[in-house]
């Protein structure tokens, strides 16, 4: 698999009257085509402004931000504003979508930018709604659907024009825990699918466990890079525990029981298996 | 790409729109409606003067240019006359009548011009003929007393004049019917010299002048166009005269000027209000979509595509509203009653209307430059 996205000693630096904030520092990442991660720390760790100079919207103080051989850090605001708009499918944690397009103009919306909108690209719009369960919502505005259909459409527009990369930050701060798992987990089959590099900020560990690589940021840099998927599932088994206030305990391996992913937890002298988290 | 989120936002949001262009429309018709007032109160002072077949106008040197306060006699009209250049001269004298209808009517003002027939300052007829006889009882009326009176060429009319203590009347015949000579804000007729200094209001009945003076005295020039170098002629062989052309006379005409620049500052606060207007609707919508217009920015959506949309939909929004605004305009003048002073020219409807077009994306200039400073991270909540 070839890298898509790398970052090389990236920081960002803001010098305030109350000093210098370094609020990304020294990251270096690397993320392959096809592969999902989720980029995880608490509050003010850097794990959005490191997204946001991934997309272009920030410039990064020092290092290189390659996407397909490129540096976005050494372009210009109009370069920047193309290559997101050609190269980058985006979402965000709400006001994702154009209010007064339906979800298909929505979606359609990323292909008339680039001036790739035909019949083919208008069938592809319906498919991959089709696909994502909105078959029947293709003409509703965004007022007539749910924070998660809203966030289905966020998705599929991120994913119509065939970006390189897709970023995703906090995809699921508006949906309840059934919706934002439903929306994690297409996410990353379709990453997987598409072959694209995917990389989603998270705050809930839970959904750790979708994806294929989990960076954990504190203080505005790296503290660990875990691809272990073993260790991928115990962090988001942990994260469940924690949201349901029981006490972390040690995840055991992924069992398959009728087609679904299950973690067997011990509880007392039994074990519980939990159904798709 | 513009073109489409301007259209699309504008359906969905039709209700909204069509209220801006409403307000627009509202606006349209105040500057419209006060530049019809400013038009027809000036036409109303000025017809007479700025539509007379010469290009000079002779008043008494210490007139100030008041035609009421100016007299000029028959030795001065003769001087005038001779001096090289001057092609015809006319005297030409007003005074203001009522003409009186027989049943319970109510009687029409109207300013009684006197000229003499054949020279300057008898108004060209449009239907009928000229005036011929020096003392006739005959007269040409505008148009304006026509449509007030309905009284076509041929018909008989009586005029009120208070001579002395008594009133008296006369009858006059519709010989010609020119068009729109208002002078003093009323419509006119216009006599015969003579017949004009027999029937005119007096202060001591039976007081023909055995000298008639007229007010001023029209001049016609050989060369239409030599009209400075002919007023600082006339002014140096004549004594006390002052010469001005048209423009200059009606734009002299007590209270005009006043009148006029206070119906244009009026216009003006329209025009200014009507800005102020677009431009605060579309910097509250503009206010309203800054998350939205972060995230087009963040998706890669151009500055100029959403510069365009804007100006789009605030051109839209201006043209409907301004379209609205001059039918609307044009229906209420054509409804009113002749005798209001409301006349939109064709003129001051374009000038109108262009102002207005240009408002709405000078007025919507700030919002557009809002809608482009819009950081997309700070607008999304992620800085």
């Amino acid at each position: 698999m070839t890298t898509a996205l790398l970052t090389q000693s990236v920081s960002k630096t803001y010098e305030l009257n109350t000093g210098i904030i370094k609020a990304v520092n020294d990251v270096s990442v690397s993320v392959r085509a096809g592969q999902f991660v989720a980029l995880v720390g608490p509050s003010g760790s850097g794990k959005t402004t490191l997204l946001a100079m991934l997309a272009g919207l920030l410039v990064p103080t020092d290092g290189s931000i390659l996407i397909e051989g490129r540096d976005v850090g050494k372009m210009t605001e109009a370069e920047r504003t193309r290559f997101r708009r050609e190269k980058i499918g985006f979402t965000f944690q709400a006001n994702n979508l154009v209010s007064y397009l339906t979800a298909l103009e929505n979606v359609e919306l990323m292909l008339r930018l680039n001036n790739k909108y035909d019949k083919a690209g208008n069938a592809r719009a319906k498919e991959l709604l089709t696909r994502l369960g909105l078959g029947d919502r293709l003409d509703n505005l965004p007022r007539q659907l749910s924070g998660g259909q809203q966030q289905r459409v966020a998705i599929a527009r991120a994913l119509i024009h065939d970006p390189s990369v897709v970023l995703a930050d906090e995809p699921t701060a508006s949906l309840d825990t059934e919706r934002a798992y439903q929306a994690v987990e297409t996410f990353s089959s379709l990453i997987h699918e598409q072959n694209r590099a995917g990389i989603m900020v998270t705050h809930d560990l839970r959904l750790c466990q979708y994806a294929d690589q989990v960076i954990k940021m504190v203080d505005g840099e790296v503290q660990r890079v875990i691809t272990d998927r073993q260790e991928i599932l115990e962090m988001a088994a942990s994260g469940k525990a924690e949201a349901q206030g029981l006490p972390v305990l040690e995840a055991k391996p992924i069992v398959r029981r009728n087609g679904k992913s299950q973690v067997a937890l011990p509880f007392g002298s039994n074990t519980v298996a939990v159904p798709s988290i | 790409m513009a073109i489409y989120l301007a259209l699309k936002e504008m359906w969905r949001n039709r209700g909204r729109f069509f209220l801006i262009s409403l307000v627009i429309a509202l606006i349209t018709t105040l500057v419209l409606f006060v530049a019809a007032l400013g038009e027809g109160l000036g036409s109303g002072n000025r017809e007479y003067l700025a539509k007379l077949n010469a290009e000079l106008i002779v008043y008494t040197k210490t007139s100030d240019l008041t035609i009421a306060a100016s007299r000029m006699d028959r030795s001065k009209l003769a001087e005038v006359k001779r001096v090289d250049g001057v092609k015809d001269v006319g005297p030409i004298s007003f005074s203001s009548v009522s003409i009186v209808f027989g049943d319970s009517q109510k009687p029409l003002n109207v300013s009684l011009i006197g000229v003499e027939p054949g020279r300057p300052g008898e108004p060209p007829v449009l239907t009928g003929r000229e005036l011929r006889n020096r003392r006739g009882r005959e007269a040409i009326i505008d148009k304006k007393a026509a449509a007030l009176t309905g009284y076509k060429v041929g018909d008989v009319f009586t005029i009120k004049s208070t001579q002395g203590t008594k009133e008296e009347f006369y009858k006059l015949e519709v010989v010609g019917i020119s068009d729109g000579r208002q002078y003093s804000l009323q419509p006119s007729i216009s006599v015969p010299f003579l017949t004009w200094d027999e029937i005119k209001p007096k202060p001591v009945a039976d007081d023909s002048q055995s000298d008639l003076t007229s007010n001023v005295i029209a001049v016609q020039l050989n060369n239409s166009k030599d009209t400075q170098s002919m007023i600082r002629r006339i002014e140096s062989q004549v004594s006390d005269v002052h010469v001005v052309d048209r423009k200059t006379a009606y734009e002299s005409t007590p209270g005009y000027s006043a009148q006029q620049s206070t119906l244009n500052t009026q216009a003006s606060f329209a025009l200014l209000i009507g800005a102020l207007v677009i431009g605060g609707f579309f910097q509250i919508q503009t206010l309203q979509k800054v998350p939205q217009t972060g995230m087009l920015k963040a998706i890669g959506t151009p500055n100029l595509t959403i510069a365009i949309a804007a100006v789009t939909q605030i051109i839209a929004v201006t043209v409907l509203g301004v379209m609205i605004g001059s039918l609307t305009t044009l229906a209420l003048t054509l409804s009113f009653p002749p005798n209001l002073p409301i006349v939109l020219t064709a003129n001051a409807a374009a000038v109108g209307i262009s102002s207005l077009l240009m408002l709405g994306p000078v007025g919507g200039l700030v919002s557009i430059r809002y809608a482009l400073k819009v950081e997309p991270l700070k607008a999304l909540g992620l800085s």
